[in-house]
């Protein structure tokens, strides 16, 4: 393969590993958190509140993506 | 400086530090085996190369983005990759990864530096491309490091020194070892960094959300800047809670107690020196940096 379509394919996998990285549920974890945060404060939810809610929903989401991640896998 | 100052610095430092190790490792495996000018000439590049990517990426960013947009988006990625790096160092605190082995990365690059065939006039293109290609993805990630942590503490030189005091530092070490430097402890370092970006990544990404709201400022945390360190305190505990219920079972009694028991899913392959060699194994025993 040519080295330098070797490099853009390199360099593309790059941002595919940042964002997606070894789980994808980690990305979805973080939106779907934020998505809730910016819910909750449109829906009148007090500043403070909602920020300190959202830090805690980002850790809640992470956890529940870890345990999906390693959960038992029944064998078909 | 203030204390938001210093956990910017020390963040970029160490993640500097562990980026410069994996991108060390690469060049000296070229070096050996290809030949130092092939190597050199791409680490050269590669710099070259980030520094215009840096200067682009830093003025587009700090141009166009309003303050609470460029809090989002970058607290977003931030927050994203530190999850990450969490993740994988609560895997491999738990015994449920194996650990990062420089050592390891080193063997598999020279392996595949002898295999590639010699090059019969000119620079040696496998070393060149190979060191670049390794220079500039890492460095990559300490590009954005510096800036997505600089332009939100608007104070991208504070992070700036940060990672050009562990560039010279890995620099220094690798000039005196002459050997990839395994016994920097990547793996205790990347816990490290992954708690500070978390704990920054959702100070800003929720303070960011503000560009939804009229006027399109900021959201504020009650305690401003006092925030990080209480979120950074619950990401250390939560860590340590994930770590304790997640420790693997000796062999004998995962065989006893959990005949499927499972590992966490990885992609098939990478292409970064990071996860060459730890992507798809699980220890069975705990080592001594494992339990740390």
């Amino acid at each position: 393969m040519n080295p330098v379509w070797r490099f853009l394919k390199a360099f593309g996998q790059f941002w595919y590993d940042f964002i997606i990285g070894d789980d994808w549920k980690i990305a979805v974890s973080v939106v779907l958190a934020l998505a809730v945060t910016l819910a909750l404060y449109k829906a009148g939810l007090a500043e403070g509140a909602v920020t300190v809610i959202g830090g805690l929903l980002v850790l809640v989401a992470f956890t529940l993506a870890l345990a999906i991640d390693i959960r038992p896998k029944t064998k078909k | 400086m203030n204390a938001v100052t210093w956990g910017l610095v020390a963040a970029v430092f160490v993640a500097c530090i562990v980026e410069m190790v994996e991108a060390t490792t690469i060049v000296l495996a070229m070096g050996f085996t290809r030949g130092w000018r092939s190597a050199i000439a791409g680490t050269i590049a590669a710099l070259i190369a980030l520094a215009a990517f840096t200067i682009a990426a830093g003025y587009a960013l700090a141009t166009w983005l309003p303050e609470a947009a460029l809090q989002l988006a970058i607290g977003t990625l931030l927050l994203i990759f530190g999850l990450q790096w969490l993740r994988k160092a609560i895997y491999r605190s738990s015994g449920r990864k194996s650990l990062h082995d420089e050592d390891a990365i080193y063997a598999e690059e020279v392996e595949a530096a002898r295999k590639a065939g010699d090059t019969k006039s000119g620079i040696d293109m496998f070393g060149f491309m190979v060191s670049f290609k390794g220079v500039f993805l890492e460095g990559l990630e300490v590009v954005f490091i510096v800036l997505t942590f600089g332009l939100s503490a608007d104070n991208v030189p504070a992070a700036a020194y940060g990672a050009a005091a562990a560039i010279v530092l890995v620099l220094v070490a690798a000039v005196i070892a002459r050997k990839p430097l395994s016994m920097v402890p990547e793996n205790t370092l990347k816990f490290g960094v992954g708690l500070l970006l978390t704990a920054f990544g959702i100070f800003w990404s929720i303070e960011g959300l503000g560009i939804f709201r009229d006027g399109h400022h900021s959201l504020e945390f009650p305690g401003a800047d006092l925030a990080i360190l209480y979120f950074l305190a619950a990401v250390i505990a939560l860590s340590w809670l994930l770590i304790t219920l997640l420790r693997k079972p000796s062999r004998s009694a995962s065989r006893a107690d959990t005949p499927t028991a499972s590992t966490p899913s990885d992609p098939p392959h990478h292409t970064s020196g990071d996860d060459a060699a730890d992507s798809t194994q699980t220890t069975d025993t705990l080592t001594p940096e494992a339990t740390r």
